[in-house]
């Protein structure tokens, strides 16, 4: 069965859009490290500088789950892999 | 380019890399492309900012004035930030990690000037990556010998040696395409501005480019250089 062209990229926006459902993941993520980060300041205010640069490591590394799904929502929407 | 999808946009949005000129290169075409102009910009910049600080500390004084104070606040960040990391094998790898710091650190901020950012291309990222991975494998075998190497693929049963090599081989592909998406998300966010809301784009887009441009791309640096340090270190560790 033969597609047209503006189906295949109405496919994709869809999928691009289902792509970046990726994002709830990494927010979901990050606030339970903010959060626990605020806790932590509030009990030990004297290593603010240290837990916060802990909590901005690992929370720069749960955002790569989330990255990729972005990654993939470019590559459909501007690459057009499905295109014939 | 994507302006048939972004229907509402016109054709004013741009954060694709560009061909400039193309030539053959052993029967392949090879195109130089707006990334390779905007590295060289960024190079150029570091080489001048390294001749002037090489020239001002052959004469420097013991009290620091002006440019001494700027180079050996940078030298004594990079020295606190890899001793805090790696201990004693900071020394060795100084010079690498704040290569790279500051080449990517320059590289993610010269949105800023109006360049379309080196990084925002995986070509550049994915070298980056494959320097780390070649010097996690290097400390690996030195520190460990083949056979700690082998200990560690069969860890904890030989079956596992297939994942784990799986999870050699993602170090470099998940540090590189994290710093590629999160500057390009960056890029293509501020075209959308831009290009979107051309109209009322007048002084707001300020703020934006403060978080996307200097507070990502910081983070971002930051993050790079640390998981670098934190994977060789672990390499250099012998059981």
């Amino acid at each position: 069965m033969e597609f047209n062209e503006n189906f295949i990229l109405g496919c994709s926006a869809i999928g691009a859009g289902l792509a970046v459902i990726a994002g709830i993941g990494p927010g979901v993520g990050q606030g339970i490290a903010a959060g626990h980060a605020a806790a932590a300041v509030g009990r030990n205010p004297g290593a603010k500088s240290d837990v916060t640069s802990t909590m901005l490591l690992g929370q720069a590394v749960a955002e790569t789950t989330g990255l990729y799904g972005l990654l993939i929502a470019m590559l459909l929407l501007f690459v057009k892999p499905l295109l014939p | 380019m994507g302006s048939n999808i972004l229907l509402s946009a016109g054709a004013d949005i741009d954060f694709m890399i560009h061909g400039i000129f193309s030539y053959e290169f052993f029967g392949q075409t090879v195109w130089i492309t707006t990334t390779h102009v905007c590295v060289l910009i960024v190079l150029l910049l570091l080489i001048i900012f390294s001749i002037m600080a090489g020239r001002t500390m052959k004469r420097a004084t013991e009290v620091p004035t002006g440019f001494q104070n700027v180079v050996e606040m940078v030298v004594e960040m990079l020295d606190k930030m890899t001793g805090s990391t790696m201990g004693k094998n900071a020394p060795k790898f100084l010079n690498y990690i704040g290569t790279i710091f500051i080449f990517i650190l320059i590289s993610n901020i010269s949105g800023l000037f109006g360049l379309r950012p080196p990084t925002a291309d995986y070509g550049v990222t994915l070298p980056l990556g494959l320097m780390t991975f070649a010097l996690i494998h290097f400390n690996k075998f030195k520190y460990q010998k083949v056979k700690g190497v082998i200990e560690g693929l069969c860890n904890p049963w030989p079956i596992w040696a297939p994942i784990n090599i799986i999870g050699d081989v993602a170090v470099p592909i998940s540090l590189s395409l994290r710093l590629f998406a999160n500057v390009l998300s960056g890029t293509v966010m501020m075209a959308l501005v831009y290009g979107l809301l051309s109209k009322i784009a007048i002084i707001w887009p300020a703020a934006l480019h403060v978080y996307f441009d200097l507070f990502s791309g910081a983070i971002q640096t930051y993050v790079f250089c640390m998981l670098t340090m934190t994977y060789i270190s672990d390499a250099m560790t012998t059981e």
